[in-house]
């Protein structure tokens, strides 16, 4: 800090003092949106957790009916069952700025649009454990497509607010008082220099008026 | 135009083919983590992933989290809820925040 070196100039201090403006204005800037992101974080973290637990559930809930369906079916046929699904999922992907992040927001689309169009086989062999199973899934994935889209979003903040974090503190605690030190040091040593060449024109004034008039004779001093 | 991947032993996944999600069942963790790998590469937005092989995949998953695609998802699988979904949701608070100040450390 105080121990590397700066030229006590007043280019030097103009320098410094513009730097620190502008250190200052960016702190403040820098500050402004760590606190807007950490708002909106908390939001959509508190999203995030309530979505997955909701999706959690549901899956669970659907891979318990997968256990009764195959507990009541030949693995053979519920093989066959699955194995052209009807559906298909398409995703378009869009991003949003929050902040200076890009956060991905998805939408989707299904091959087929009726909903209840999704069971890929006869339902002759088939027990209605496993309808209820893939129905169940079926409900669920809107849910887990917005968790794809909240988790993603709370892991590309998280990672913003903590660079923004440093930032901040690294201006806060390290460069501005560096700055403002440095500043002071160029000042107290300007001044220091100002003062040293009064004295020395007053005592040179001293000493041309003693040469001029011997003023020590006169008044016996 | 991306799709949608899940990735994890078949037991746990084989339900999501027919909601029309691409399944990829992989048995072995050098197996998952080359069509992780292949997939993050290639036409998956979103890959859902079971909690068992996340968490043995974690350095593999780390690569993308700070991509913005594709996103890696942690669901639970055949075996159970282990937690680590949540727990990944926790460590981005801790992140962010310093400590964990949603889930009071339950």
């Amino acid at each position: 800090m105080a121990n590397t070196q700066v030229n006590p100039t007043r280019m030097e201090l103009t320098r410094l003092k513009k730097k620190l403006a502008t250190a200052t204005r960016g702190h403040k800037l820098l500050k402004d949106k760590r606190d807007e992101l950490m708002r909106r974080f908390l939001d959509m973290v508190r999203e995030n957790k309530s979505l997955r637990e909701k999706v959690e559930a549901g899956i669970h809930a659907a891979n318990k009916n997968f256990v009764l369906a195959r507990s009541v079916m030949v693995d053979e046929i519920l093989n066959v069952s699955l194995m052209a699904p009807r559906q298909e999922v398409y995703l378009d992907t869009y991003t949003k700025n929050v902040m200076s992040v890009d956060i991905p927001e998805f939408e989707y689309k299904t091959k087929t649009p009726d909903e209840n169009d999704i069971y890929p086989y006869g339902y002759a062999f088939t027990s209605s454990d496993l309808d209820d199973a893939v129905k169940s899934l079926a409900n669920i994935l809107p849910d887990m497509l917005k968790l794809a889209e909240v988790e993603k979003s709370c892991q590309l903040m998280a990672a913003e607010i903590e660079k923004t974090r440093r930032r901040v503190n690294a201006l806060e605690h390290v460069m501005i008082p560096d700055m403002q030190q440095k500043i002071k040091y160029i000042v107290m040593k300007l001044d220091e220099n100002e003062r040293s060449t009064q004295i020395r024109l007053m005592k040179v004034k001293d000493m041309m008026l003693e040469a001029a008039h011997n003023y020590s004779e006169k008044y016996g001093r | 135009m991306y799709k949608v991947a899940v990735l994890g032993d078949r037991d746990s996944i084989y339900g999501f083919a027919a909601i029309g999600l691409d399944t990829y069942p992989v048995d072995n963790t050098t197996e998952a983590a080359k069509k992780l790998k292949e997939l993050a590469d290639g036409r998956y937005a979103v890959i859902y992933i079971t909690e068992g092989l996340q968490a043995e995949l974690e350095t593999e998953i780390d690569n993308y989290i700070s991509s913005q695609l594709p996103a890696i998802i942690p669901i639970p699988g055949i075996s159970g809820n282990t937690g680590r979904g949540m727990r990944n949701v926790k460590k981005s608070v801790e992140r962010a925040v310093g400590s964990d100040i949603i889930f009071n450390n339950d």
